[in-house]
């Protein structure tokens, strides 16, 4: 029973920050901008979320300073794709090309320095039910948050009106710039949103996942992130069930080391990323009658006035 | 103030030819700033990075070893970019050609093996690279997957495979086990252009691949199809090409490019198979490939300047420990600025005053 809690426990751990980017860029995405630098976003929001707890002690403030960093990559974002109308697909390599150098950069202080890493909650009595109470009790805040984020998240996109207005900038940007909405102002702030979130999923690993800073330490989870939205059909209960899906793979990769499973560990370290793509194709094929994407998805717009 | 796009009536050539420029003296004025706030003198550093690597012998055949790789992948890509197929794995195509030359060297370690071997190994290289490059492409045109996360996907897994090969199976014993197979043989080595020195074989391929890429292009009704399938998709419907096979094709051809940079590398300048090979050539590629304009020969200049930063990046950790990081934000930013001025091309660039907009609204 303690090996299934614990088992439990950890696909939360690897799902939080999976969930938490992808969030962030099933909203980008539903206002039709589709933003490949999710990677780099993250990986800068790694360096920075952790230099922010190693020089203030504060795990929060190492938060808040990933959320910066994620943010302001997503405004580099922002101004090349949607002010400048370049190519979507090139500007979010380049954004990843870049975070990638950025983070080695920033970070490069910072390794093999170690930090307490983010407090797990504990509630005298409710922590301590056999079985669930440590699964539903005992996480992180990080944990939480992210449960708390895709349900604002389902809250604003289909309860609220300026919900409505983004999903419409992302289904057809002509329309909803005739109707008189600043496509351009609605989508910049969904792009900053998801910049937000890949900096927080980021500034999640140094700070909670493990208690230090490797460069490179995301390890391609922006682009799983990525998948997960075209996994979700960009809708956020799917998007909740595919990250918890993919968390528990990463997992399972681990515990087959300590199973004994005679397979050579870099095989085992590949099924995320072979997941990913038998995924992708399943879905696609499933799919083939109609796309479910945003209809404007990854297409310029530039207001003629 | 608000930036405003204003389309142009037709393109700008002249901003065409001049915009790659325009991007690098952007780029060395950002990194200028970037050298000043790592608080190093940015003369000096500018220096050591575009200046001092042209200045001797050694340094300038190190550049062409680097750009060879660069200028192979990159040339593959933009055949895919030109037909809006986006392969965005090159490292894991290069890696897996890298993987599946070294098979026959590994396995004819120590044989008296003939001359056959190299050319056997770059055959199933490029093999290799371009059956990997497929994988993405089928799944695009069968299955309507996005090629751009599953070629992404098939980096990390060549990766972890040649990772898996060089720390197992195909460790050299004598090795003090470090993760690398034995060097190899002379048969399976890439031969020298000049004695003693670095340049190696490679760089003409290189340059032929450019010069068959130039011909393909303005000379075939095959690189015409390419452009006009990635230029304008509904027209091409109508002339009768079809944009799947173009996808598969230009997958494979870059693909299989990508494979032999891969070997060629692995047999030429490393000599053997070890995980880090590659600096992340296959990204770079698509850096040199923006740069380049997706034209051959641009693609070759550009080729030649990344791998400028490279050796200066490397020249400057040397003389000014300097992070070797820092090559990659440059790389970063010079992407950003090429991108940035390719929309000067088709648009003109406005500053509006939001009261002198009312007020023209109002008249």
């Amino acid at each position: 029973m303690e090996l299934v809690e614990a088992i439990i426990l950890s696909v939360l751990a690897a799902s939080t920050p999976l969930l938490i980017a992808a969030t962030g860029e099933l909203v980008t995405e539903r206002a039709g901008v589709l933003n490949l630098g999710v990677e780099g976003m993250m990986i800068v929001g790694a360096a920075c979320g952790f230099g922010g707890a190693w020089l203030t002690g504060s795990i929060f403030i190492g938060a808040l300073f990933g959320i910066i960093a994620g943010t302001l990559m997503s405004l580099i974002f922002a101004l090349m794709a949607l002010r400048l109308a370049v190519n979507q697909v090139a500007t979010g390599l380049a954004l990843t090309i870049l975070g990638v150098g950025l983070s080695g950069l920033i970070g490069a202080g910072f390794v093999g320095e170690r930090i307490t890493p983010a407090a797990h909650l504990y509630i005298p009595g409710l922590t301590d039910i056999p079985l669930v109470g440590r699964v539903l009790f005992g996480e992180d805040a990080f944990v939480y948050f992210s449960i708390a984020l895709i349900i604002g998240v389902w809250w604003f996109l289909y309860r609220t009106r300026a919900g409505l207005i983004l999903r419409a900038c992302g289904d057809n940007h002509v329309s909803a710039h005739a109707l008189g909405y600043p496509v351009l102002r609605i989508r910049t702030l969904a792009v900053m949103f998801g910049g937000a979130c890949a900096g927080l999923a980021g500034a999640y690993l140094p700070l909670a996942y493990t208690p230090f800073f490797i460069p490179g330490m995301t390890a391609g989870r922006g682009w799983i992130a990525l998948a997960l939205v075209v996994f979700a059909s960009w809708r956020p209960g799917r998007l909740v069930v595919g990250a918890y899906l993919f968390g528990a793979v990463t997992i399972l990769q681990l515990h087959a080391q300590g199973w004994g499973v005679g397979i050579p560990s870099q095989f085992m370290s590949a099924l995320p990323y072979l997941a990913t793509v038998i995924v992708l194709v399943l879905l696609s094929r499933a799919r083939s009658g109609g796309s479910t994407a945003p209809a404007a998805l990854g297409t310029v717009f530039v207001p003629d006035r | 103030m608000q930036l405003v796009l204003e389309k142009r009536a037709e393109r700008s050539n002249a901003i065409a030819l001049v915009s790659p420029l325009i991007a690098i003296g952007l780029t060395i004025v950002t990194m200028t700033i970037l050298f000043a706030i790592l608080g190093k003198n940015p003369l000096l550093a500018l220096q050591a990075y575009f200046i001092a690597p042209l200045t001797d012998g050694y340094s300038l055949q190190e550049i062409a070893v680097k750009a060879t790789p660069l200028v192979m992948i990159a040339i593959g890509l933009s055949l895919c970019y030109l037909a809006n197929a986006w392969n965005i794995g090159a490292e894991g195509q290069f890696l897996i050609g890298a993987v599946a030359g070294s098979w026959i060297a590994v396995k004819t370690q120590g044989t008296d093996a003939g001359a056959w071997v190299l050319p056997a190994m770059l055959v199933l290289a490029a093999a290799a690279g371009a059956l990997y490059a497929l994988i993405p492409a089928i799944c695009k045109v069968k299955f309507g997957a996005s090629e751009i996360l599953t070629s992404l996907m098939l980096v990390y897994v060549a990766d972890l495979l040649l990772d898996y090969l060089v720390r197992g199976p195909w460790r050299d014993p004598n090795g003090f086990n470090f993760p690398t197979t034995a060097e190899f043989d002379p048969v399976a080595t890439v031969p020298l252009l000049i004695e003693g020195g670095r340049l190696h074989l490679g760089s003409i391929i290189a340059l032929l691949v450019v010069a068959a890429a130039a011909i393909l292009l303005g000379r075939t009704i095959k690189g015409f199809e390419i452009r006009v399938v990635g230029a304008a998709p509904r027209a091409a419907r109508f002339g009768g090409f079809y944009a799947n096979q173009l996808i598969i094709l230009t997958f494979a051809v870059s693909g299989a490019l990508a494979g032999l940079a891969g070997i060629i590398e692995v047999a030429g300048p490393v000599g053997h198979l070890q995980p880090g090979i590659s600096p992340g050539y296959g990204f770079t590629a698509i850096i040199v490939a923006f740069l380049g304009r997706l034209n051959p020969i641009g693609i070759l200049i550009a080729g030649l300047f990344l791998a400028l930063t490279f050796i200066g990046g490397e020249q400057a950790q040397i003389a000014m420990k300097i992070p070797l990081d820092v090559t990659k934000v440059f790389q970063g930013i010079l992407l950003f600025y090429v991108l940035a001025c390719d929309s000067l091309i088709l648009y003109r660039f406005k500053l509006v005053f939001p009261n002198r907009q009312v007020t023209r609204g109002a008249g």
